[in-house]
């Protein structure tokens, strides 16, 4: 058997090794995401059909990730979706006029909310809602559509 | 036709006083924990013998298992268009279950074995009775610090597993098959998260290491004090440890995922 | 120790012991006494539940009926603490020796005063080196087990036996397997250390002529039952036949030689079953 103090540094190196490997887990796998979340503020955005769009999902403006999808939720009244945004903090300059899209990455990718930047000098406030929206891209509808067109 | 219902009723029985022995013995050995804790230096001693003497096997391991699991995800996602995906797919499966249960069967394998021969031999050379004589508790002394360096080393195992594993996806991924590492890792990233993935991943591992722990402890201490016996009860002990193991897996899962 | 074992007090006792091993009574109603300071050997054929007995006696095992007191107290009504704490009091030393495998000679002889006490570890070594000074082994102190021959193993379980100043030590089968020089050795230390230290001793063994050398006072077991009991000249002198046998070493007599069976012509005729 090895001795005492021998035996003591490998189980120290051995602990070391397993803590740092929980490390490597949270920091490069996960990439710590919902643990190092910026500061931010909330925007809503009502849309006709959200797809396939879920929760967590990115908010991307000129292809830069700006924020991430928080809730989304069915409002009972309009019956539309009501998807609220998080922006982070850094961009509090987006026009108020700014316009709102679900696109899917790739043709099966993952969909995400793209942002299109207004013309109006009044930013964005927190709280605040996006009014022009454009829905999820629904591939049926647009196969379906394209046939109906095609008959005429 | 009697006798087979009666040695069925027998055996049954029989069964179901083993269940409860093992029960009452982790009763008693989570009941020692906490005076345990006040020698390190036994725990110690076993996080070696478990632990670290388990680490060769745990990386080699994972670094193959990594390196399959790449390229067999490869083979299938690129059919979809999805190339870039693999590394969400080796990331997942290490971190929620073939870290975790692999590991563990590993462990069971490795460690598990051992401790059951070795708490099995010293019964069958009347080294616990003599403990016993000696005033001194062998459930305490001896398997205690074990079974805390179980469940204390299989989470850190696993953790290793995890980590290697990607490593080893990641070496296939784009040192082989030629995928761009930052899309190998961003898609990863934002797939993966801390709370769902990696912690659950480590309350399994926590839970495994327990049963494996307390499983080859009490094929050990049950053992009959024989060679036969000894070299029965290493075998039955790594038999049920990964049949648990992988029993509470899909237990766990079905919670934790539901 | 030696103002609380005067001679002739009881320090072990059994009435009526009772214990069965599946439908197999081992011990049918024993009863011994155990005398302060001397030496007390149990004699029996193999099987006659001789190691039970110690067993018994330590607490390990609780009889089905009878009582076994040690110092006066009920060992099967003691609390786990209490039971622990006179265990203390007493020292065991075991057929193979039970020395663990993964110490040396020196930590073995030193684990029970380092879970005992929190005694400092230059005093700790001087104890141990003084015990295995009494048993001779001062310089196989860093052997391990494995490197030790059977008698000395022994000697060494038996200085581990010692070290907490035990009131009481019991020996199971102390000359099984051991060459003449060994053997007589081990009567040496056992007689040795009861007087030096005012130990009292339990000695159970089939070894007639080494036990009735150092016994005070021999009980004889067979069938469950203590069939003679005496000083060693009371025993030779003793006519019973069951003595007899065993002291002479007779193979048949009122211990069989054979196993019970029916009968072998009924065995050979039938020719049916196992």
């Amino acid at each position: 058997m090895a001795s005492q103090r021998t035996i003591e540094i490998w189980v120290g190196v051995f602990v070391a090794a397993g803590l740092a490997a929980l490390m490597v887990l949270a920091l490069q796998i996960a990439g710590l995401t919902e643990l190092r979340q910026p500061p931010g503020y909330q925007v809503t955005a009502y849309f006709d059909n959200v797809g396939g769009l879920r929760e967590k999902a990115p908010v991307n403006m000129a292809g830069v990730r700006v924020g991430r999808v928080e809730t989304i939720e069915l409002d009972t009244e309009s019956y539309q979706a009501r998807v609220v945004l998080r922006i982070d903090e850094r961009y509090n300059r987006i026009p108020n006029d700014t316009a709102a899209a679900i696109y899917t990455a790739g043709l099966l990718g993952e969909q995400y909310v793209g942002l299109e930047a207004g013309w109006d000098d009044e930013p964005l406030a927190a709280g605040g809602r996006i009014g022009d929206t454009q829905s999820a891209v629904v591939l049926e509808r647009i196969i379906g559509q394209f046939l109906t067109g095609m008959g005429d | 036709m009697t006798d087979f219902v009666a040695a069925l009723g027998q055996r049954t029985l029989f069964g179901l006083q083993g269940v409860g022995r093992a029960v009452l013995l982790m009763a008693r050995l989570l009941a020692g924990v906490p005076a345990a804790l006040r020698r390190p230096r036994l725990i110690i001693e076993q996080v070696y013998a478990v632990g670290v003497l388990s680490m060769v096997i745990i990386v080699v391991s994972s670094l193959f298992v990594g390196m399959v699991l790449a390229l067999q995800g490869y083979y299938t996602l690129v059919d979809f268009g999805a190339a870039e995906s693999v590394g969400t797919l080796v990331a997942l499966s290490l971190v929620r279950e073939l870290g975790p249960v692999v590991t563990a069967l590993l462990f069971a394998g490795r460690a598990g074995s051992s401790l059951t021969a070795e708490v099995g031999l010293m019964k069958a050379t009347e080294q616990l009775s003599s403990m016993e004589m000696m005033a001194v508790d062998p459930e305490k002394r001896i398997l205690v610090p074990r079974f805390i360096a179980s469940f204390v080393s299989v989470p850190l195992l696993a953790a290793v597993f995890s980590a290697v594993g990607v490593l080893g996806g990641y070496l296939v991924a784009v040192g082989m098959i030629g995928i761009d590492a930052g899309s190998f890792w961003s898609n990863m990233q934002a797939s993966v998260t801390v709370r769902d993935d990696i912690l659950n991943g480590v309350i399994k591992s926590v839970a495994f290491g327990f049963v494996a722990g307390w499983i080859a402890l009490h094929k050990g201490y049950e053992a009959e004090p024989t060679s036969l016996g000894v070299s029965r009860a290493t075998t039955m002990g790594v038999v049920h440890a990964s049949l648990v193991v992988l029993g509470l897996d899909f237990l766990l899962t079905a919670l934790m995922f539901d | 120790m030696l103002a609380d074992s005067s001679p002739n007090e009881t320090l072990v006792e059994a009435r009526g012991l009772v214990f069965r091993r599946g439908s197999r009574a081992i011990f049918d109603g024993v009863d011994i006494d155990v005398q302060a300071g001397r030496v007390t050997a149990i004699m029996g054929p193999s099987g006659s539940g001789k190691t039970t007995l110690l067993r018994l006696i330590g607490g390990q095992l609780p009889p089905h009926a009878g009582s076994v007191r040690v110092e006066g107290h009920e060992i099967s009504a003691l609390s786990r603490p209490d039971l622990y704490r006179l265990r203390r009091r007493m020292g065991m030393l075991f057929q193979s020796g039970a020395l663990f495998t993964d110490l040396s000679v020196f930590d073995n002889v030193a684990f029970p005063i380092r879970e005992h006490t929190d005694l400092p570890e230059p005093l700790v070594r001087d104890l141990v080196l003084l015990k295995l000074q009494a048993v001779g082994l001062r310089g196989a102190r860093s052997l391990m087990p494995s490197e030790l021959s059977g008698g000395m193993a022994r000697r060494v379980a038996l200085a581990r036996a010692i070290t907490l100043d035990p009131v009481l030590v019991m020996y199971d089968e102390p000359f099984t397997g051991q060459d003449p020089i060994t053997m007589g050795v081990l009567v040496t230390l056992i007689r040795r250390l009861n007087d030096l230290l005012g130990l009292t001793s339990i000695v159970v063994s089939h070894d007639v002529q080494e036990t009735m050398a150092i016994a005070d006072y021999v009980y004889v077991l067979a069938d469950g039952r203590v069939i003679a009991h005496g000083t060693p000249d009371d025993l030779r002198d003793s006519s019973s036949e069951w003595v007899r046998q065993f002291l002479d070493a007779t193979p048949d007599g009122p211990v069989p030689f054979h196993y019970p069976a029916r009968s072998l012509e009924a065995d050979l005729f039938d020719g049916e079953g196992l």
